[in-house]
């Protein structure tokens, strides 16, 4: 315990009692009253104060750090802090024994440790699940909440990531000794208000806005996409859940559904944080369906064995799965594979990139005065 | 404590869309004059209807990162704000002059200093002239130069083109260059003809845009004649009709911008005056003159 501890607790007993995680204390005007779940003391001089305060120093470290350190000011980072040490379920001395080895977390890929350091302190670690077992000297060791932006722009293969909670961050980095204020930067760098969110949900105040709300207040060019909500039910809402927002595509654990009433019954996902409306990415998705699906289907004759029936599935779902570059160049009994692929494409498709030579628009026969051409 | 908000459009395909929304971000957070500066945008994270949760202060400044009053600052950017009360009439506008409304955020009840767009701003005119400085290396860029100041038009919004105007006149008067144009993409006087503007071999073309993107780096250059194919990059300067064309590229990626969004932090009531001096001083890419 330093002696600024010691001082502030003093200080505080002045203005008012605390009663915070197991602590209880006091000034009654004559003397202090001092009360950890083990002990109970009354009547006491500052001297004896302090000596109570030394033997009982995990409970006057952690009000320190809660009342100091993180203070009152941001409810939704206090929230998360106190989440990543249990704060809320386990005793200061269980958590203080628990924070020696480190508590675990897992946000998304993200993997959080909190520790113990100083006189209470506590140290916080982030770095990619995948990483778990790495030697923290193995990683890429960073500072600034701020270099969580570079980290997460590009998947692996550089391709840029405008869905921050797409389960596609990189691994090999880490930021290895951040305080509460920089750990709760760096995760909602990564991924932006999730603590919030996570938090207001936990509180009972997530204001979740459904699909139906969400597409009525879309404007400009998005507001087309209100023309596909009219009496068709909630299927194409369901295409456009199970499509974009699976666990495999968004780690945010959908919590809107078509409207208050009509839940949809593609899973929403098992994360940590809720997703509390249609993001810009699925607003964006949903305006070229709704113009997509303003098609009427028609009948095709295509002319395919049965093995490429079963192939042009294979592609789709390869495409589909994002398993396309998993497919390795020689491996023939993949559908997917690309010399597969370019064998039926040299087969099917005429010079036209027409699939078994039908065209995509059937020229019109009216009559025999038919203007020909595809129109 | 008070917060500061920077919202732009941001992009799903564009990775340095963004860019320098964030670099100005930086800039003004190194000065330490907020307790926050975040970053909102419409199509990226934290997006505008979830950014004010992120900030923890109870009074917001939000500045838009957009070049002219319309649709954007208009309508999508408070209602997305979920700004209680908002009418475009409380920035008593003419397209060119709004400054900032007041208002209590629907869902987290925190008082938003709502700030007219950088575009328009005064200040913005030292931004230009800062870019056609950076682009050419001389702090003292002017005699014997030609400036043109380029923006979409009128096709999408009628106030873009008033801004580019407005800039434009502003430099002029200031009789630093020999000539200035204002120039459009999509209409008379068009940028595809630049040096049928000019009489001044040397002329500085200044994109007023947020961010480089299709327009600045795709459609202007090749427009412009500087080359066949954006692919190939071209030269800086690079001889057109026997001109020679300084091509800026956006003016939202000039580090000046930085003190646009502060100046309409103050004239929204900030208390940030030692923030202004010092980022106006710091952004500054070519020596001042007489260094
Ligand atoms: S709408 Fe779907 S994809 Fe978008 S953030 Fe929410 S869960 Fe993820």
């Amino acid at each position: 315990m330093r002696g600024e501890q010691f001082d502030a607790l003093v200080r505080r007993l002045d203005e008012r009692p605390i009663d915070f995680d197991g602590l209880c204390a006091e000034w009654d005007g004559d003397g202090y009253a001092f009360e950890t779940p083990d002990r109970t003391h009354e009547g006491l001089s500052q001297a004896g104060l302090h000596e109570a305060a030394a033997n009982a120093e995990p409970y006057v470290t952690n009000w320190y750090f809660w009342e100091a350190d993180v203070g009152h000011e941001g409810r939704h980072r206090r929230a998360f802090l106190r989440k990543l040490e249990a704060a809320d379920e386990r005793s200061v001395p269980e958590r203080y024994d628990a924070l020696e080895t480190g508590m675990e977390t897992e946000w998304g890929q993200l993997r959080i440790t909190a520790t113990l350091g100083d006189a209470g302190e506590r140290r916080y670690e982030v770095r990619h699940e995948d990483d778990a077992g790495a030697d923290v000297d193995a990683l890429e060791a960073h500072e600034d909440p701020l270099d969580a932006r570079d980290i997460a722009t590009y998947d692996e293969k550089e391709r840029y990531r405008p869905l921050k909670t797409a389960p596609t961050l990189v691994n090999g980095w880490v930021f290895p000794a951040l305080d509460g204020r920089d750990l709760t930067e760096t995760v909602d760098t990564f991924y932006p208000a999730t603590i919030a969110n996570w938090n207001l949900e936990r509180e009972g105040e997530l204001d979740v806005s459904h699909w139906e709300e969400t597409m009525e207040r879309q404007s400009g060019i998005y507001s087309v996409i209100q023309t596909w909500n009219r009496g068709e039910g909630k299927e194409h809402v369901e295409w456009v859940a199970e499509s974009c927002c699976d666990d495999s595509q968004c780690l945010k654990r959908r919590e809107w559904q078509y409207d208050e009433e009509t839940e949809l019954d593609a899973p929403g996902g098992d994360g940590a944080f809720p997703c509390r409306e249609p993001c810009s990415l699925v607003v964006a998705a949903a305006r070229k369906w709704t113009r997509l699906e303003g098609e009427e289907s028609r009948t095709y004759e295509f002319e395919l064995t049965p093995s490429e029936k079963e192939q042009v599935e294979d592609i789709i779902g390869a495409v589909a799965d994002g398993r396309v570059d998993d497919v390795r160049e020689a491996d023939i009994y993949e559908g997917a594979n690309r010399y597969r692929t370019r064998f039926l494409r040299a087969k099917r498709f005429d010079e036209n990139g027409n699939l078994s030579g039908t065209p995509t628009e059937p020229e019109e026969e009216t009559d025999g005065a038919g203007e020909g051409g595809d129109n | 404590m008070q917060a500061l908000v920077i919202v732009a459009h941001g992009s799903h395909l564009n990775p340095d869309s963004s860019t320098p929304t964030q670099r100005h971000a930086d800039t003004i957070r190194a000065t330490g004059a907020f307790d926050e500066v975040k970053t909102g945008f419409w199509k990226e994270e934290p997006s505008l209807r979830e950014v004010l949760r992120t900030v923890e202060s109870e009074e917001v400044y939000v500045v838009p990162l957009f070049i002219s009053e319309g649709y954007f600052t208009e309508q999508v950017i408070p209602r997305e704000l979920r700004l209680d009360g908002w009418d475009v009439s409380q920035w008593d506008s003419d397209g060119l002059n709004a400054d900032t409304a007041t208002l209590v955020a629907e869902d987290t009840g925190q008082t938003v200093h709502y700030c007219g767009p950088v575009g328009t701003h005064e200040s913005m005119t030292d931004v230009v002239v800062r870019r056609a400085e950076t682009v050419t290396g001389d702090p003292d860029v002017g005699p014997g130069f030609g400036l043109a100041v380029v923006g979409h038009g009128t096709e999408r919004n009628e106030n873009s083109a008033k801004a580019i105007e407005y800039h434009a006149e502003r430099v002029r008067e200031s009789g630093r260059f020999d000539e200035v144009r204002a120039l459009y993409m999509d209409e008379e006087p068009e940028v595809d003809d630049v040096t049928d503007h000019f009489e001044s071999e040397d002329i500085v073309v200044v994109p007023l845009f947020v961010a480089d993107g299709f327009h600045t780096q795709e459609d202007i250059p090749e427009d412009m004649g500087l080359t066949d194919d954006y692919r190939t990059g071209y030269d800086v300067p690079a001889e057109v009709d026997g001109h020679r064309i300084w091509y800026a590229g956006a003016v939202g990626t000039e580090a000046l911008m930085a003190d646009v969004v502060l100046e309409r932090a103050a004239d929204a009531g900030a208390d940030i005056e030692d923030a202004i001096a010092s980022v106006r001083e710091e952004t500054r890419e070519t020596p001042a003159a007489g260094d």
